[in-house]
């Protein structure tokens, strides 16, 4: 029996998986402590994504290990992951168009909650989650726009509504897959400082292709390419790394 | 707008019995039955994005156990009542983790194939259902000794129930719960990593509609004091999903005006035209066109065009 807290927030422990002939994990383990910033980059097809999908449950690895805080959670079902604090966004925006931004948000703080299976009382005598809803909104700047409908605000802004959903959750892992993508200059800007602002209590793991702005978010970098970890550590020991040149120069 | 139309509905539902005969008042009971039944399907189709051609079962097995336990076995209403609707949700339950493992058109399949074997079930085992004949001399309960004999207390017991029927279901779909379903409909993926578990939330709801099937079953009895093999067949299940689409799925209100628009089609139109599913085709196929989200959500659009609200 241990009862000192786990050294790691994520483990990952020779994860393998591939779809037919295309192997697009292949032997991968990684390590992240609580509270760490962890990048990971690599080209497209590199398999970042894929393995996001297994962290969270929507796929299954083909073999390998997943620990989140010491407790192995390979074979649990993805609703299970949550509720042991894990959370993610998506790099294709997921949200509910047609419910308001409030709506959205409140189903993310629903989600952990037991009265998310009471059937007798309406959502909206919920007066409590709606406030938190809308307190998370405004961390994300977007309170002005709570009442209206997911379709009719801008990209940047699902992009922030995405993280919202996250971030109400109060998660202790964060996967962030490309909150950057599609966003303008400005946009950017607000997306980092908030993605900065992220309590330490959050250990965040983040895809990101944005190498300027996301390089100043991480801590560590994990690069890789063809399912495989190339180069893994600290960031600017990967950054200068001959084999990270390698892979974006293709020299 | 949407006040005063429902007013009026209430109005109407309400003076009815003061306003016309038996037929219209029998037809009026077959209507509210239908809506019931119509409703309960919504949940699955339109609230649950799961659309079943099946739910005809729940009706069937609740009509045909309460038929069985009253007329051969000798119970009384009430315990026959129950008994079918305990009966009729432990069979939602089975047929859900069944139907579930699959979603969209293997659902679909699933429902369709699990109501044939009851369909055939019905006709074969006629040691049991009697067969193709049916089971005949069924009585009405008598709730409160009050005798639903004539159409007018039957009409007043099948309002009471669709009623409270409706009231639970607008409940349901605006609760938590409803939200969770609605959510999972959208974005299953979503859903799930914000902690909600899809398959628990679709199949409870399975196992609901399955209740308000039954409760439906049981009025349809109730109503027919008869009951064949037709009521499980796959028509029955059809013309119930015709309704829910034409009416509006996923609205409250849409289901109960498709399933009353069928079963006046059905009933006019059968008097004069032999071919009535033919006319049910056609009408069905307008509304497609015309108002592609069906009766209800096509009607609200135009009423606020037409007072110059863009939409």
């Amino acid at each position: 029996m241990t009862i000192s807290p786990p050294d790691h927030a994520l483990e990952i422990i020779g994860l393998n998986k591939a779809f037919g002939g295309l192997k697009v994990t292949q032997d991968v383990s990684l390590s992240i402590r609580p509270g760490e910033r962890r990048l990971i980059i690599g080209p497209n097809g590199a398999g970042k994504t894929t393995l996001f999908n297994q962290i969270s449950g929507d796929m299954r690895p083909n073999s390998g290990r997943i620990k989140l805080f010491g407790e192995d959670v390979t074979m649990l079902a993805p609703y299970r992951r949550a509720h042991r604090g894990l959370s993610r966004t998506y790099q294709i925006i997921t949200l509910f168009t047609g419910d308001t931004l409030e709506h959205n948000v409140t189903l993310g703080l629903l989600g952990l909650l037991p009265s998310r299976w009471q059937m007798w009382r309406p959502l909206s005598s919920y007066r409590g989650l709606a406030v938190e809803a809308r307190r998370v909104l405004d961390t994300v700047g977007l309170l002005h726009l709570a009442g209206h409908p997911v379709s009719d605000i801008a990209y940047g802004e699902k992009r922030r509504v995405e993280l919202a959903m996250a971030l109400a959750q109060k998660p202790r892992v964060l996967l962030l897959d490309e909150p950057l993508a599609g966003l303008s200059n400005s946009e950017r800007t607000t997306v980092k400082s908030l993605i900065a602002s992220i309590p330490r209590q959050t250990t965040v793991i983040m895809i990101e292709h944005d190498m300027d702005t996301a390089l100043d978010l991480a801590e560590t970098v994990t690069l890789l390419n063809y399912g495989r970890v190339i180069v893994d550590g600290e960031r600017d020991a990967v950054i200068s790394d001959e084999r990270t040149r390698e892979v974006y120069l293709g020299t | 707008m949407k006040w005063v139309v429902s007013a009026f509905l209430a109005a109407l539902l309400l003076l009815l019995p003061w306003l016309t005969g038996d037929f219209y008042i029998n037809l009026a009971s077959q209507i509210l039955i239908a809506a019931i039944f119509a409703l309960s399907l919504n949940l699955l189709v339109g609230f649950g994005g799961m659309t079943s051609l099946g739910h005809a079962s729940y009706l069937g097995v609740a009509a045909y156990l309460s038929a069985l336990l009253t007329s051969r076995y000798g119970f009384d209403h009430g315990t026959a009542a129950l008994i079918s609707i305990l009966g009729t949700v432990a069979m939602a339950a089975f047929f859900g983790v069944i139907a579930l493992r699959a979603t969209g058109l293997g659902f679909l399949m699933i429902t369709l194939a699990l109501s044939q074997v009851l369909w055939g079930l019905a006709y074969r085992m006629s040691g049991v259902t009697n067969g193709d004949n049916g089971i005949a001399g069924l009585t009405r309960p008598m709730p409160f000794g009050l005798s639903l004999d004539s159409a007018v207390a039957f009409y007043w017991f099948t309002l009471i129930v669709t009623a409270f029927a409706f009231l639970m279901m607008s409940i349901f779909v605006s609760s938590s719960f409803g939200s969770s379903l609605k959510g999972v409909r959208d974005q299953p993926r979503r859903m799930a990593a914000l902690g909600f578990n899809p398959w628990m939330i679709r199949w409870i709801t399975f196992i609901y509609a399955g209740f308000w099937g039954g409760v439906a079953g049981l009025l349809y009895v109730y109503y027919n004091k008869y009951i064949h093999p037709t009521s499980l067949s796959t028509t029955s299940s059809a013309e119930a999903l015709l309704g829910v689409i034409a009416g509006g799925s996923g609205t409250l209100s849409g289901p109960a005006v498709g399933a009353a628009l069928v079963l006046l089609l059905k009933n006019y139109a059968s008097a004069y035209v032999e071919r009535w599913n033919m006319l049910l085709g056609l009408v069905f196929l307008f509304i497609v066109l015309v108002m592609p989200s069906g009766i209800v959500p096509g009607l609200s659009a135009l009423a606020s065009r037409l007072r110059g609200r863009s939409s």
